[in-house]
């Protein structure tokens, strides 16, 4: 089932959480809706399950209008956020309730119920209470439960945010398998980038009650389409430098940016990620880069190692602000800089955003 | 759970203060509460029962009250639940009036309220010639009594509710829309459940109240014996009457009656509590439970019967 959403708006009094949203969710899709709290994100899951109403817009899935169709005919499975399972019931129940709703006689539940606790993975535990399960185990009766209805559509609310982190990448691995299985269109909602990268076909970027940039996780990652989700992606280093004839300048340094060939000089945002900056040791002459971008002298501050990376501070020459780069720890080792070495710092990848323009010519 | 003590304290303050309360405890409620019971029973069970089932006046206040009470309970259920689930669920211009206002009938005096109903339904009252008309007689009569009682005890049960549903929220209810469910199914198989003993503590506390409110029932009833006299106020004419056996003997049934809601009480806050916390667990937790490190089940495949 694909999901058309048409132009949303939804106020909860003066404060605006959609504003104006358009999207399409193809058939089959595992889409990510990413952004910060406050985005609407949330809010938009809940309209498309009929939990909200919009104040404008309309909601098609199929083609055909399910707008003012009530939450309970719209066949779509939606997993809360806390799970919000039914605390009175077995987890039996639970994941029976939409059946019972449904008058499917007793025996048909039982075996139905059965094959869900077994998809789930949670077999035997059906006559235990919620609140002898674990957090994971919770969660995907909480799934299994919105499954049971056979939905059309499958939402999630922050499906993984009350997980502990090593339960949450199991879970998160888990449920794309089941998703390749099962193929129904899904849409999840996460603040979290690495669980949108990682799980989603495509990610949806929101921001402010709108949408920022939709993409395949790759197209997101490598071609950020605004300083917002650039920002958002996180990790990355960011100078306030200046454009002109189609360069960018970057602590003096020089960097390719033909998108601005005017000889009138205006202030950007370069942004430059960890990992995509190289180090050298010593101060060599500026150089040319492969990617015709200047170098860059600094010196290093400090060197810490988090996992497989290590994270090396440095100070551009004649500048207070920090540069990190990110180089693989065996690369690192090898290269064994001290703090206080100098070294030459070359971008390989540089983004640059202009500000919005105060006027058009 | 055991609570932390103050080991610090003065043993003498301690000594002190339990005397104080125990003494004030003893005073004013066990010894009352006993001679009550002494008084009704100074003459012998058979003499207890012949004072309340022989006299046609007693058995009818008896009556009445067995009436008045639950009908007015009822009421006051039904208001209580769709009030605290209005309040609790929606937000509205006015919301924090109507939970202010479902007090009143807390710090008004009975009597003023009475004589409130009075106003309204007497004679000489708002909507008296009305009710003449239809021949409905409210204020001396039963109905009268029952709206004096309710509004004595409105707050009782909403009061209990909307913490509660405060503290629980919508989700479950809004799991059980997305899963088909219509409103009043959601509200027999998912709030009600959840409520259940919060409710259950509203309602015995308002059937005590409503067993024993004197004053807004004395206002409205005319105290017209064997027909608008309820317990309480029975008690009140046999004492005036110099009858002091028989009105220790009502009144001993209301103190029983009083003594029943005190260790339902006890029970409903036991299971209430234990509710408390078990949402505070299911809030809390998430993988106290998971002390598993490893949820093996999950790494192999997700094979089997797809949904």
């Amino acid at each position: 089932m694909s999901i058309h959403i048409r132009d949303i708006s939804k106020s909860f009094g003066t404060f605006k959480a959609l504003d104006s949203v358009s999207l399409e969710v193809p058939e089959g899709t595992l889409l990510a809706l990413l952004g910060p709290s406050g985005s609407g994100k949330t809010t938009l899951l809940r309209i498309i399950a009929g939990l909200e109403w919009p104040d404008a817009g309309r909601i098609e899935e199929d083609g055909s209008d399910i707008t003012d169709r009530h939450a309970r005919q719209r066949e779509v499975g939606f997993v809360f956020q806390h799970y919000a399972l039914f605390r009175h019931m077995s987890v039996f129940e639970n994941i029976a309730f939409g059946l019972r709703i449904r008058k499917i006689p007793n025996r048909e539940v039982e075996t139905k119920v059965q094959e869900l606790l077994h998809l789930v993975r949670l077999d035997g535990l059906g006559g235990r209470k919620p609140a002898q399960l674990s957090g994971g185990q919770r969660q995907r009766v909480a799934l299994a439960r919105a499954l049971a209805i056979r939905p059309k559509i499958l939402l999630l609310d922050e499906p993984f945010g009350a997980l502990d982190a090593k339960v949450r990448v199991e879970l998160r691995q888990w449920l794309r398998r089941l998703h390749d299985e099962i193929g129904m269109t899904s849409v999840f909602v996460t603040h979290d980038q690495e669980e949108a990268f990682e799980l989603a076909d495509e990610v949806v970027v929101m921001n402010h009650g709108r949408i920022e940039q939709r993409g395949t996780p790759d197209e997101v990652f490598e071609h950020p389409a605004t300083p917002f989700v650039m920002d958002f992606l996180g990790n990355v280093n960011l100078f306030h430098g200046r454009v002109e004839k189609g360069q960018a300048f970057w602590h003096g340094i020089p960097i390719d940016y033909p998108d601005y060939p005017h000889s009138q000089s205006r202030p950007a945002r370069v942004y430059l990620r960890p990992h995509e900056l190289d180090i050298a040791r010593g101060h060599e002459a500026a150089q040319s880069s492969p990617t015709g971008n200047g170098s860059l002298p600094a010196s290093v501050l400090r060197i810490s190692r988090s996992g497989a990376v290590s994270r090396i501070s440095c100070r551009p020459e004649g500048s207070e602000s920090e540069l990190q780069v990110d180089l693989p720890a065996d690369t690192a080792r090898d290269l064994a800089l001290q703090p206080g070495e100098p070294v030459t710092i070359t971008p390989r990848k540089v983004r640059v955003f202009l500000p919005e323009p105060e006027y058009v010519i | 759970m055991p609570q932390p003590t103050i080991t610090s304290a003065n043993p003498l303050t301690e000594r002190l203060l339990i005397a104080a309360a125990v003494g004030v405890v003893g005073l004013l409620i066990v010894v009352p509460l006993a001679s009550v019971f002494a008084e009704a029973f100074a003459e012998g069970p058979a003499a207890w029962w012949r004072a309340l089932a022989h006299d046609p006046d007693t058995r009818h206040a008896i009556w009445l009250s067995l009436t008045v009470a639950p009908l007015a309970v009822a009421i006051n259920t039904v208001f209580g639940v769709a009030t605290a689930w209005l309040v609790s669920r929606f937000r509205f211009p006015g919301r924090a009036l109507l939970i202010t206002l479902c007090d009143v009938p807390f710090s008004v005096s009975p009597v003023v309220a009475g004589l409130a109903l009075v106003l309204i339904f007497g004679r000489q009252g708002l909507l008296g010639p009305m009710l003449q008309s239809l021949g409905w007689k409210v204020i001396f009569a039963w109905p009268g009594l029952v709206l004096a009682t309710t509004f004595v005890t409105l707050p009782l049960v909403v009061r209990e509710l909307i913490p509660v549903m405060e503290a629980i929220g919508p989700e479950e209810e809004l799991a059980a829309v997305s899963l088909g469910a219509s409103g009043w199914q959601v509200f027999t198989r998912i709030t009600l459940p959840n409520i259940r003993w919060a409710l259950l503590h509203g309602i015995v506390l308002a059937n005590a109240r409503a067993m024993g409110e004197f004053g807004a029932v004395y206002v409205v009833s005319g105290h017209i014996a064997g027909a608008t006299d309820t317990m309480p106020l029975r008690v009140e004419k046999l004492f005036q009457e110099y009858r002091t056996p028989a009105s220790m003997a009502v009144a001993s049934v209301l103190a029983g009656l009083a003594l029943v809601t005190l260790v339902a009480k006890v029970v409903i806050e036991r299971h209430l509590e234990a509710e408390a916390h078990a949402l505070a667990a299911a809030r809390s937790l998430p993988d106290s439970l998971d002390n598993t490190p490893h949820d093996a089940s999950l790494t192999t495949s997700t094979k089997g019967p797809v949904a």
